[in-house]
């Protein structure tokens, strides 16, 4: 077990709903409620140093409860290591804590998420689109937007 | 030298065939560069194949100075009022010319986010497919165009033609 697995446990154990490693990189289901301070221990852990956050995204699982899963990668420039973590968000009403207070690289990776999946990130100091345009409706990236809607702002000449 | 002219002092000819032949061999072309077909397009335009060749070598960025406007790569619907307004801004008489085959259909992308060929916004003249075309079909398409700008046709998608891929 890696020196990251093994201080996630240690320091979170009740945050986790599982850990492991997978493909040779370690990953961990955090509670959303949680992933603000299981962030800062990863970047401010003398053992740890994950100082560089990669990439936030999300997946719709329309089948399983709860529906979305918010994905962090974190990447150690001074230690090489990285790790994945994922937070369970629920459907109905999707809203996680923000990361733009530890990461300021956070705002625009958040903004797509809102973009594309509609999670909204409690805290984040602009969260408005960032890829569609303004009068877009829904969040194109969900499996229940449907694949054939088209929202044109110049009409179909023919 | 004495002009042979028929008498009463007139010239029987075809102005507009000359203005057609001045028109073909100065065409300035607005490269509207969007996505990977532009490095098709640049190096069409630079000197290996060099269409300069064909009196297009001098494209202008600005649209009110272009009489053809090129439109390189895939335009989402984001994209789709400013091409509309850059349209808009050119003068009389111009021309448009689909470069790719995401201009020309929407290409592979058929999603939320991409316009299904630019003919749904604005007129096209002649079509040149591929992903991305050579610049031998682009110089195709740029001599097919100069046909039609020859005959007097084109502006406002007078009939489609397309390079031959």
């Amino acid at each position: 077990m890696s020196v990251t697995l093994r201080k996630l446990k240690e320091n979170f154990g009740g945050a986790l709903f599982d850990l492991g490693s997978a493909f040779g990189d370690d990953f961990a289901v955090v509670h959303k409620d949680r992933i603000v301070e299981v962030s800062q221990a990863l970047r401010d852990d003398p053992d740890l140093r994950y100082n560089f956050l990669i990439d936030v995204t999300a997946v719709d699982y329309p089948q399983r409860r709860p529906r979305f899963e918010v994905v962090y990668h974190f990447f150690s420039l001074p230690l090489r290591h990285r790790v994945r973590l994922k937070a369970p968000v629920d459907g109905s009403d999707p809203e996680v804590p923000s990361l733009v207070p530890l990461w300021k690289g956070a705002d625009w990776f958040e903004r797509e998420v809102w973009d594309m999946f509609g999670i909204r990130f409690a805290g984040h100091p602009d969260l408005r689109r960032i890829l569609m345009y303004d009068g877009f409706e829904g969040h194109p990236l969900r499996k229940d937007y449907p694949v054939n809607r088209r929202q044109p702002r110049v009409g179909p000449r023919n | 030298m004495a002009l042979n002219t028929p008498a009463g002092g007139f010239f029987a000819s075809r102005l507009d065939r000359m203005i057609g032949w001045a028109r073909k061999y100065s065409i300035f072309q607005y490269p509207f560069v969007t996505a990977c077909c532009g490095m098709e397009y640049m190096a069409t335009a630079c000197s290996h194949y060099d269409v300069d060749r064909f009196g297009a070598g001098m494209p202008r960025f600005s649209p009110r100075q272009a009489d053809v406007l090129f439109v390189v790569g895939t335009i989402s619907h984001k994209l789709a009022p400013t091409l509309k307004m850059i349209y808009d801004q050119m003068c009389e008489p111009k021309w448009v010319v689909a470069f790719g085959v995401c201009t020309c259909t929407g290409g592979f992308y058929d999603n939320y986010a991409t316009v299904m060929g630019i003919d749904t916004i604005i007129p096209v003249d002649v079509y040149i497919p591929g992903c991305p075309p050579r610049p031998e079909t682009v110089l195709d398409g740029l001599m097919k165009l100069q046909e039609k700008i020859q005959m007097g046709g084109g502006g406002q998608g007078s009939g489609n033609w397309a390079a031959d891929n």
